[in-house]
C-alpha cells in the first residue's frame, strides 16, 4: 500500500490493482442498467408515442374516442411527471415509497432497472412521437391507399422510418443513461459510482479514485457512441445499388465512389 | 368512343366537401365506366385533387356518396381496405416508401393486403416493373432514383395490386420537363391496354389525345363533361373556353 508521501500515479496504480475487478463489476452493472433501461424505455416510448400520435376523431365511434382520450391523458401525466422531476428524486420516492407504503422491499438492482426504464420511457415517448411526425404524411397516405390498415401502415412504413430518424436521439439517451445511472448510488445500487465512492472513502483518496472512474465512464460512452454511429450507417444501406441483370440492358455496370465495380 | 353500356365502376353522387367554412366541392356527380380513361382538368384550387382523394377516402366527404360497383364505400360492412386495394392511386409526390427498395415497394401491399405469397408477389411486381421499364432498378431505394423513375415505380406499385381502376393525382406536376415524357408514355401505354383510369392533370395533350372523356372543374363544381373533341374544339361553357384559352396560350 502506498503511504502519505506516495505520488498520484502510485495511488492510481494501487487502486487499479486492488479494486480493478470491483471497478469492472461496477461498470458492468452500470452498462447493464443503462442498456436494459434504454431498451425497455424505448419499448415504452414506442407504445406511448404510437398511442399519442394516433388520429382520433369523434366520428370513429364515441366509445373509442373517449377511451383514447382517457388513455392519452394518463400517458400525458406520466410523461410530464417523469420529465419534470430529477431521476435521483424519482429513485428515492419509488424505492422508499414501495417500502413504506406497500411494504415491498425491491431488490436494489431491480429498482434501478425499473427507475431508469420508466424515466427513459417518458423522454423517448416524446422523441418517438416527434419521429412519427417527422415522416412525410404522404408515406402513410400511400400505404393506406394500397389498402393497408392504419396499424399495417405504421408497422411497415412509418415506424421503420421514424425509428431511423430518431436513432441519434436514442443513442444520446443511452449515453446519458450510462452516466446518469450514477444517481442510483442513493438507493445503494452497486454501479460504478457506488463502487468508486466506497473505495475512495476507505482511503480518503477521492481524486485518484474518481480519475479512474471518469476514465472508465469515458471509455464506455465513447465505445457506445461509435457503435451506434456504425449501426446508423448499416441501417442506411449502401450508397450505391446494384442494377438487376436484365436482357434489355445487358452491359450495365455500376462503379462505386471508390472506383470499385459493384455487382 | 364512349361505351355507355359498360359497367359503372365508380359513381360519385352529390359529393360535397368542406374544410371548415371553405367549400371545396359542391354537389359533384359523375361516374367512371369500365375501360374508360377520364381526365379531370381545371385550374389549381378547383377541387380536382380533393375529389380524387375523396374517392378513396383519404379525405372524408362532407356529403353525398361514392359507389363502388353500386355499393356505398362508407356503408356498413364495406371493406375499405379491399376497396382501396382495387382502386390504385398514383400521387403527385410519388410517395414511394422510402425505407424499401423499388421491388419491396411493389411487393409489400400484395403480401400484407392481398395476402399473396412472396414468390407470387415478386413475380407480379417484376411483371409490372418491366412494363414501366424499371426492372433493372429493382434493388434501388427511392432516394437513388430520379423523379420520373420514382413515378414509374409508383405506377408499377399501384398496378401490382391488379386494380380495377387507377386514380392519378397530377402524376407529372412534380417532374422536371424532360421527365414528363417518360411518365406520360407509360400512362398512354396503360390507357391503350384497356385499364380504367381517372387522371387529374394539367397535361392538355394527354387529356386531348388519350382520354375518352374530359371533365372540366371550376370552383368545386363540374362545369362541363364531354368528349375531348367537344371540350377542346367547341366547348359549351364560356368558363371552359376561358380556361382552355388561358392554358393553351402558355
Amino acid at each position: 500500500m502506498p503511504n502519505a508521501q506516495s505520488g498520484f500515479f502510485e495511488w492510481v496504480f494501487f487502486f487499479v490493482k486492488t479494486y480493478g475487478t470491483l471497478f469492472l463489476q461496477g461498470a458492468g452493472t452500470t452498462l447493464l442498467i443503462a442498456l436494459t433501461g434504454t431498451i425497455v424505455g424505448f419499448i415504452i416510448g414506442l407504445g406511448v408515442g404510437y398511442v399519442r400520435a394516433m388520429p382520433c376523431e369523434r366520428e370513429d365511434g364515441a366509445g373509442r374516442y373517449v377511451l383514447l382520450k382517457i388513455v392519452r391523458t394518463i400517458l400525458g401525466v406520466y410523461i410530464e411527471i417523469f420529465r419534470s422531476t430529477p431521476m435521483i428524486v424519482q429513485a428515492m420516492v419509488i424505492f422508499y415509497g414501495m417500502a413504506s407504503v406497500f411494504h415491498i422491499n425491491l431488490p436494489h438492482l431491480l429498482a434501478g432497472f425499473v427507475i431508469v426504464s420508466i424515466n427513459t420511457g417518458a423522454y423517448l415517448s416524446e422523441i418517438v412521437r416527434g419521429g412519427i411526425q417527422s415522416v412525410d404524411p404522404g408515406q402513410q397516405e400511400a400505404a393506406l391507399a394500397i389498402g393497408m390498415t392504419y396499424g399495417q401502415s405504421m408497422l411497415n412504413v412509418v415506424l421503420p422510418q421514424a425509428i431511423r430518424n430518431i436513432l441519434p436521439a436514442l443513442g444520446n439517451e443511452f449515453v446519458i443513461n450510462i452516466k446518469d445511472t450514477s444517481v442510483l448510488n442513493v438507493i445503494s445500487v452497486t454501479e460504478l459510482f457506488f463502487v468508486s465512492k466506497s473505495a475512495a472513502g476507505t482511503y480518503f483518496k477521492y481524486f485518484e479514485v474518481f480519475f479512474i472512474t471518469s476514465c472508465v465512464y469515458f471509455v464506455m460512452t465513447f465505445t457506445v457512441t461509435r457503435l451506434l454511429r456504425w449501426l446508423e450507417k448499416k441501417m442506411d444501406g449502401p450508397d450505391n445499388y446494384a442494377i438487376h441483370g436484365s436482357q434489355s440492358v445487358p452491359d450495365v455496370e455500376l462503379i462505386g465512389r471508390g472506383g470499385e465495380r459493384i455487382d | 368512343m364512349i361505351d355507355n353500356k359498360a359497367e359503372r365502376i365508380i359513381e360519385v353522387r352529390h359529393l360535397s366537401k368542406s374544410f371548415g367554412d371553405h367549400e371545396v366541392l359542391r354537389d359533384v356527380d359523375f361516374s367512371v365506366r369500365k375501360g374508360q380513361v377520364v381526365s379531370i382538368i381545371g385550374s389549381s384550387g378547383s377541387g380536382k385533387s380533393t375529389l380524387l382523394r375523396c374517392m378513396n377516402l383519404l379525405e372524408k366527404p362532407s356529403g353525398g356518396e361514392v359507389l363502388y360497383h353500386g355499393k356505398s364505400i362508407r356503408g356498413e360492412g364495406f371493406n375499405l381496405q379491399m376497396y382501396r386495394a382495387h382502386v390504385g392511386m398514383v400521387f403527385q409526390q410519388f410517395n414511394l416508401f422510402a425505407n424499401m427498395t423499388a421491388l419491396e415497394n411493389c411487393v409489400v401491399g400484395q403480401m400484407k393486403v392481398l395476402k399473396r405469397s412472396r414468390t407470387e408477389a415478386e413475380n407480379t411486381a417484376m411483371e409490372y416493373l418491366c412494363k414501366v421499364g424499371m426492372d433493372v432498378y429493382v434493388k434501388a431505394k427511392p432516394r437513388q432514383l430520379s423523379g420520373g423513375q420514382k413515378q414509374r415505380v409508383a405506377i408499377a406499385r399501384a398496378l401490382s395490386m391488379n386494380p380495377d381502376v387507377l386514380l392519378f393525382d397530377e402524376p407529372t406536376s412534380a417532374l422536371d420537363p424532360e421527365m414528363v415524357g417518360e411518365v406520360l408514355a407509360v400512362m398512354k401505354d396503360l390507357a391503350s391496354s384497356g385499364l380504367t383510369m381517372l387522371v387529374v392533370t394539367h397535361e392538355m395533350g394527354f387529356a386531348r389525345d388519350v382520354c375518352d372523356r374530359v371533365v372540366f372543374m371550376d370552383g368545386g363544381v363540374i362545369v362541363e363533361s364531354n368528349t375531348p373533341e367537344v371540350i377542346f374544339t367547341n366547348p359549351e361553357q364560356p368558363r371552359t373556353r376561358e380556361f382552355l384559352a388561358r392554358i393553351l396560350e402558355n
